[in-house]
């Protein structure tokens, strides 16, 4: 009997627990704040992972200004986003890679809303601070594999890359190797920045490459072509390993979108993609 | 309400509740089957196999390495995992004195509660740069550099090993307390020693129910994905040594799903279908050699 009244407890709880999240969801419907521009809708954004925490920080700026139109973010990836943008199930694709050929085609309205950049690093007791892109590309197909080879001790190079579909190896391999170049078999595969950093952290071999943001004083990041890699160079071009954000549109962007984008391009916006990303304007 | 109805109501009750999990299998199979057979049709079922490379984003699919690293791995785990977990489950039931083993079972409880993200962390930060550190100061001349990075088949089988260590043990215990006192008792008044009793007697009388542990560990070893994933190195290639980093089927998946789209989806889809199949061909096995077993005794 004991146990009998406590799987009753048990169904109670679940059932208030239930009725709590109910009443969350009611949140949206619920907010009647002022009216900035006589605008209202929904709009939502699909696509590279690397532009949602962007997008969620823009996103919270601006329904505070725009109180009427609810932004809905979602991840999927680049490939996703794009494919969303095409077929419509979002307003706006994300893409943290420049669009290929056969989305060239597609006829998608490119908007750049930041730019990012890739960094080498390696382990700060690494003595080699230079490579060529060249170089770089050689290191992470495979054909050099000592750093001796680049300047550095006799030592064996741990290549250490991103997973198939991550729009960071994407971008990387787009820009580093080239068309018909691949990765380094024996390349050690993580899937996040947090793991990369983390291996090569660890091992004073390794080699890896993430977003500029994420560079911190843990890992030192190379110059590529005696270029370093920061906000300054990649706006002005000369660092070469660096990818565009994209916002995707098709066709002309109904209201709620694009005062949207017109937010994200605005002063206020700019600041808010500078404070972990390159702006554009 | 009558007592009788009562007891209609929740039999019905535990009716749909079975029923749910038999739905959610037919479910979850036909699902991944719908999504990845498409594209074993294209690539081919032998290329998809037996290739060797595998290049989603320039569409090329094979998944022999990740099988091959799978089978590694679960053995791995199972050569170091069994002798251990058999040990400490004779000495729970037979030896441990009720003053030891009030800290060695809580200890296998809180084993089995850990997270397996956990072990993966352990695994990464304490693992292996320790054995990148053996490979790199005392294997650096027997070993190509590749395999001197930590990342390995041997990491991934120890984090294995240690996670299905309580599975182990607690079956095996189980069979092994199961296995009548008069079979002991018998051996013991023969003049046979303990250890005679124990290897000659309790062991092969308990070995189906040490099947079945054996069995359930290599299936927690073939399904573990993050801590795996943490510690392998992810690359896709055959492993010929113990000391070479490792993909397994669970691992590609999980990897790879966040940003895949297109042909490579239905790609990892089909991965789910080889290990589907993988793990209904040990279930079946486990349960034909747990029925022999069970014969025999």
């Amino acid at each position: 009997m004991l146990t009998f009244k406590k799987s009753k407890l048990a169904v109670l709880l679940v059932l208030v627990l239930a009725a709590a999240v109910a009443a969350g969801c009611g949140g949206p419907e619920e907010k009647n704040g002022e009216n900035a521009s006589g605008v209202s809708g929904t709009v939502k954004v699909a696509g590279s992972t690397s532009v949602q925490p962007l997008s969620e920080e823009l996103v919270a700026a601006f329904e505070e200004q725009y109180s009427d139109v609810t932004v809905n973010v979602q991840g999927g990836g680049s490939s996703a986003g794009v494919e969303a943008a095409n077929s419509g199930t979002a307003n706006l694709g994300a893409s943290s890679r420049e669009l290929n050929g056969e989305e060239k085609e597609y006829g998608l309205t490119e908007t750049v809303i930041a730019r990012d950049g890739i960094a080498v690093v390696v382990n700060t007791e690494n003595n080699v601070t230079d490579l060529t892109l060249e170089q770089v590309k050689k290191i992470f197909t495979g054909e050099i594999k000592n750093w001796n080879e680049v300047g550095g001790e006799n030592k064996p190079i741990t290549v250490i890359v991103r997973e198939a579909g991550s729009g960071t190896r994407g971008a990387f391999e787009e820009i580093v190797l080239g068309g018909d170049a691949k990765f380094d078999a024996n390349a050690i595969i993580q899937n996040s920045t947090g793991a990369i950093k983390k291996g090569v952290i660890s091992d004073p071999n390794a080699v890896g490459f993430i977003s500029l943001g994420s560079v911190d004083s843990a890992v030192k990041a190379v110059k590529v072509d005696g270029v370093e890699a920061s906000a300054e160079t990649v706006i002005n071009g000369s660092y070469k390993i660096s990818r565009p954000f994209l916002y995707l549109t098709k066709g002309e962007p109904d209201a709620a979108t694009k005062v949207f984008i017109d937010f994200v391009l605005s002063e206020e916006g700019q600041q808010i993609v500078a404070e972990e990303f390159i702006p554009v304007k | 309400m009558d007592y009788k109805a009562k007891e209609k109501v929740y039999e019905k009750i535990l009716l749909i509740s079975a029923f749910i999990s038999v739905i959610t299998v037919v479910l979850i199979g036909g699902f991944i089957f719908t999504e990845g057979l498409p594209i074993i049709k294209k690539v081919g079922l032998i290329d998809f196999l037996l290739g060797k490379e595998w290049y989603p984003t320039k569409d090329v699919f094979g998944i022999l390495p990740m099988i091959v690293g799978t089978f590694a791995v679960t053995f791995g785990a199972l050569i170091l995992g069994v002798p251990l977990g058999v040990a400490t489950a004779i000495f729970l039931a037979e030896f441990a004195p009720p003053r030891v083993s009030k800290f060695v079972r809580p200890a296998v409880e809180l084993l089995a509660g850990i997270p397996s993200v956990v072990y993966g962390l352990f695994g990464m930060v304490i693992v292996n740069e320790l054995l990148m550190h053996i490979e790199r100061t005392y294997l650096a001349n027997i070993l190509r550099p590749e395999y001197q990075r930590g990342y390995s088949v041997l990491s991934a089988s120890i984090i294995l090993a240690i996670m299905i260590l309580p599975t182990v043990i607690n079956i095996s215990e189980d069979a092994i307390r199961s296995v009548p006192h008069e079979y002991k008792e018998a051996s013991l008044a023969l003049g046979a020693t303990d250890w005679q009793t124990i290897y000659k007697v309790i062991i092969p009388a308990a070995s189906s129910g040490i099947i079945a542990a054996v069995v359930l560990g290599m299936g927690r070893a073939l399904g573990e994905t993050m801590a795996v994933i943490m510690v392998a190195g992810n690359t896709v290639a055959i492993p010929d040594s113990i000391f070479a980093p490792v993909r397994t089927l669970t691992g590609n998946i999980a990897i790879e799903m966040g940003y895949a789209a297109g042909d490579h989806v239905k790609a990892l889809f089909a991965t789910g279908i080889v290990l589907f199949v993988i793990i209904m061909v040990l279930n079946t096995v486990a349960s034909f050699l747990g029925k022999r077993g069970a014969g025999q005794s």
